[in-house]
């Protein structure tokens, strides 16, 4: 008796396959409106460089349609990434008390938190309170 | 009784090119898992049938097999879960031998690559006595002790099937668990395979190897966990090499 072993090939139906993957997908894709975003700002800071007729364009830029758009769909983006990924972090950062596990819930509830602080932090430091 | 349906993947290496379906009416009790339909096939409809199995309660690890498209133990999937025809293949990302029969061979090799033993700090003989071990120190790596090898976890992960060459998360939870293990001193000489590009770093974290695991437990958790300490043995070596003798 000889032989032949039959490997399946493997296509891109496997995304679809269940919810799973999926919400990886759309985790991973996030990072394409977020490097977009973030060329943007560099592109912005080039243009406050080169002095105010420049700044104006960009802001002007900004304030189109297509923009705020942009920008929505960056901040839900955002806002999903990082959610789902502070709701991992007791997974990477198990913390163990005497034979107890610190609940998961403490160890995502303070990234949490201190998402909240650094984000109040900014906004504070950019002038909006 | 009440008959189901399954489609069950066919593959006999002599005389097919490829694999194929197979449908089955299976007359079954209220209370069968997948596996007893299997069981009843090959008794009673069609002895050709080719699949593995042995405990029958999920503890050996052999039934693994692809129900619905999902990673399941035949043993552990009851037929009243599910609907309609009821599809049954191996397990994806192996190669199949014969029917729902995969090989393994990939896996085991994998396995002994992370020496998933002890490892002590100096050779003792049972005549010095135990290892101790506190509750505590016990209960670090003791979910990492629950792997029963079924591979369910390398079939739902898509870098696995993508890049046969990661490690797994089978493979690095038992190393893991090894690592953590407070009488076992052989971290270091696990690192090469676990720290590799094509260990614990090919890993992007979807988490499937810790959702379709059937003793709950969660290999994803340990390979985030060697990639933190693989990262914190870097920066130890680069920024503070006076650490290191």
């Amino acid at each position: 008796m000889s032989r032949k072993p039959y490997l399946r090939p493997i296509t891109s139906e496997w995304i679809f396959r269940h919810q799973r993957y999926l919400r990886y997908m759309v985790r991973e894709f996030s990072c394409l409106f977020i490097g977009g975003w973030t060329l943007m700002m560099v592109w912005g800071l080039k243009q406050l460089a080169q002095g105010p007729e420049a700044w104006a364009a960009f802001l002007q830029f900004l304030a189109t349609p297509a923009s705020i758009v942009f920008h929505l769909l960056t901040l839900a983006f955002s806002i999903y990434h990082s959610v789902t990924w502070f709701n991992l972090t007791p997974k990477a950062l198990p913390v163990q008390r005497g034979e107890e596990f610190v609940p998961d819930a403490v160890i995502s509830g303070a990234h949490f938190a201190l998402w909240g602080v650094i984000s109040l932090a900014v906004l504070a430091l950019a002038g909006a309170f | 009784m009440k008959t189901y349906q399954l489609d069950v993947l066919r593959y006999n290496p002599e005389t097919d090119r490829e694999p194929h379906f197979q449908r089955y009416s299976v007359p079954c009790r209220e209370e069968w898992v997948v596996l007893d339909a299997l069981n009843h096939v090959k008794e009673s409809i069609d002895p050709t049938l080719s699949y593995r199995w042995s405990c029958h309660m999920a503890v050996c690890g052999s039934c693994g097999m692809m129900i619905n498209g999902e990673p399941k133990l035949a043993c552990k999937s009851f037929l009243r879960e599910y609907e309609g025809v009821i599809r049954i293949e191996p397990l994806r990302h192996f190669p199949i031998e014969r029917d729902l029969v995969t090989v393994i061979d990939d896996f085991v090799a994998k396995l002994a690559r992370v020496k998933p033993y002890l490892i002590p700090k100096e050779a003792t003989s049972p005549e010095a006595g135990e290892f101790r071990q506190t509750p505590a120190q016990l209960k670090r790596y003791k979910q990492f002790t629950l792997c029963i090898n079924c591979m369910l976890c390398y079939a739902a992960c898509p870098e696995y099937g993508l890049i046969p060459q990661y490690l797994g998360p089978a493979a690095i939870a038992l190393g893991h668990r090894w690592n953590e293990d407070s009488r076992d001193a052989g971290r270091a000489a696990r690192q090469e395979e676990l720290a590799a590009k094509e260990g614990a770093w090919e890993c992007s974290f979807v988490g499937a190897c810790s959702e379709v695991c059937p003793e709950h437990v969660d290999p994803a958790a340990a390979i985030q966990q060697v990639k933190i300490k693989s990262t914190v043995d870097w920066y130890a070596a680069h920024l503070m090499p006076w650490l290191n003798k």
